[in-house]
């Protein structure tokens, strides 16, 4: 990384230029919080009909909303951007990004930094709180030490999936909505207990990508319920270790992209 | 505007009427061209919508599973999962999001050609979107139906006229969509910028268009002013219960009657605000 002034001078002029129109700044803003607030709006409509989903009451799901949209907010905020990277490898934007002499995330991350996103990132943060307020959670310091981790551990599993969905662009510029399978597609599976799915779907996305270890096995350790799906308790705590393997995962993709990167030459 | 309706200046034989639909009609056909050429777009939001059917699938039959004689809203598992699965086919279709080509013009400038051109810009941009649904109908209907069909049992309609009526609400849905998405391009006119007004767009329309749930699970008084008094359940909503046969027949084509109603005003106020805009339009850019 280096010098940081450079990234805080690219971040300046973006501020500027994203409240340059102030009306539409304005509604932006609140349009993002609008998507979360009616992500947890969902869950709350659905179980007027219903005293349970998938076994679990409404304060339990309420706090595996919470915990999903909480770091789903944060990464979206921090990374989210990069999905513009089709937009980019298409149009070619992307060489001046290169031949700067700065890393190219941090750079693209800041080509359009998403203050319009803020809001949202409190919102989600003020529903894990009154989440966590509204359940009975026998306190321990490994529980305290869980509901601290979990969403930091979820922003860093969301992020990873942003980068690795984006850089499917390296290789299939037209990879089009594909990206939003697995990042808004991994929100909607990680805010409801995933005993609602069906099995090999519930296997691939739970298990082989991860996703189950984001907020429904946290939730279980948190409140002390055991897993109808067979985990031990332990795997409440995997949620770090997962992350950083998708971390892992992602930083050497994005590395392979970049080198493999040919530009449009036009 | 009222003598530049798609009739072309022409010195055929053909009347007036058959030019204007010739017109219409290639217009039509340039939309439906234009969209053929992104292919691999067209698989990568298949395979999204497919996955997304999915996760919405499960968690409304888990709803169903748990609720109050198994029937939340009224409906019946096989005729949720038809609510679910047709949704996601109907979705690219309709068109809800992701369409700023007005507001883009107009911020740019480019919107002066669209105005010179002997057809009202609502008349051609309605002509070529008919054309890209009409590519989506053939393309990006059938897949997320069939993956459905093939994972859970989904609801056969049971009376005759279902199907044709679901075809008639499909056309007016795209036709309202339309509208609806030309009057939020169009407060770029006033705005330059309609960023806000498109994103507000995006996150009512989802919401209260019944893509995220069925709008049939909010109390009864809220659904019935937001039929009436908002276009926003036309667009899915209405297709979907009619699909899922959820009322009986006379709501079931009472639902239809609503969308005419609101196709025509919609299309009247994208005309309006049109011809508001030209009279006080700068042109952009030098």
């Amino acid at each position: 990384m280096g010098d940081w002034r450079p990234y805080s001078a690219l971040a300046a002029a973006q501020f500027r230029s994203a409240v340059a129109y102030r009306v539409s700044f304005m509604v932006e803003l609140f349009g993002n919080v609008g998507a979360t607030v009616f992500d947890v709006l969902t869950v709350l409509v659905l179980f007027r009909a219903t005293p349970a989903v998938g076994g679990f009451s409404l304060r339990e799901a309420v706090l595996i909303v919470g915990l999903s949209s909480a770091g789903f907010a944060l990464a979206d905020f921090l990374v989210g951007n990069v999905d513009r990277l089709k937009n980019y490898v298409r149009a070619g934007t992307l060489d001046a990004v290169l031949v700067r002499p700065l890393a190219a995330l941090p750079q693209l991350l800041l080509m359009d930094i998403p203050v319009r996103k803020a809001l949202r990132v409190v919102f989600g943060f003020v529903v894990l709180g009154l989440a966590v307020a509204a359940n009975d959670i026998d306190w321990t310091a490994a529980r305290v030490l869980l509901v601290v981790l979990t969403p930091l551990a979820a922003t860093v599993f969301f992020g990873s999936i942003f980068v690795l969905s984006a850089s499917l662009a390296f290789w299939w510029v037209d990879s089009g909505e594909i990206g939003a399978a697995f990042t808004y597609g991994g929100r909607d599976f990680t805010s409801y207990p995933i005993s609602v799915y069906g099995g090999w779907f519930r296997n691939l996305f739970a298990y082989a990508l991860g996703f189950g270890f984001v907020a429904y096995q946290p939730a279980l350790a948190l409140l002390g319920r055991p897993d109808p799906l067979g985990l031990p308790a332990w795997a409440g705590f995997l949620s770090p270790l997962v992350a950083a393997v998708a971390a892992a995962i992602a930083a050497g993709v994005w590395r392979a992209g970049i080198r493999q990167y040919r530009s449009t030459g036009s | 505007m009222d003598q530049r309706d798609a009739s072309v200046p022409t010195i055929s034989r053909i009347g007036p009427f058959r030019a204007w639909v010739t017109t219409f009609g290639a217009l039509i056909g340039s939309g439906f061209r234009r969209y053929s050429t992104y292919r691999q777009a067209t698989i990568a939001g298949t395979f999204t919508n497919i996955v997304f059917g999915f996760l919405r699938c499960y968690v409304l039959l888990a709803v169903a599973a748990e609720a109050v004689g198994q029937r939340p809203a009224g409906y019946g598992a096989e005729q949720l999962a038809t609510y679910v699965w047709v949704g996601q086919g109907l979705l690219s279709v309709i068109g809800i999001w992701g369409w700023t080509e007005l507001a883009d013009r107009i911020r740019s400038g480019d919107i002066a050609a669209d105005l010179l051109r002997p057809i009202g810009p609502v008349t051609g941009y309605l002509a070529a979107d008919l054309g890209r649904a009409l590519y989506a109908m053939l393309t990006r209907f059938a897949p997320p139906l069939l993956a459905g069909a093939l994972f859970f049992p989904l609801h056969t309609p049971q009376r005759w006229q279902t199907v044709p009526l679901f075809a008639l609400s499909v056309l007016l849905a795209v036709i309202i969509c339309f509208g609806c998405r030309y009057v939020v391009n169009a407060s770029a006119y006033w705005l330059q910028d309609a960023r806000g007004p498109i994103m507000l767009w995006t996150l009512g329309s989802g919401v209260l268009g019944g893509l995220y749930f069925p709008l049939r699970l909010l109390p009864a008084e809220f659904v019935v002013v937001l039929w009436a008094a908002t276009p926003l359940p036309s667009l899915l909503q209405t297709p979907l219960d009619v699909i899922a046969e959820r009322d009986g027949p006379a709501l079931q084509a009472g639902l239809v009657a609503v969308q005419v109603g609101w196709a025509v005003l919609i299309l009247a106020l994208a005309a309006l605000v049109q011809r508001r805009a030209e009279r006080r339009l700068v042109v952009q850019g030098g």
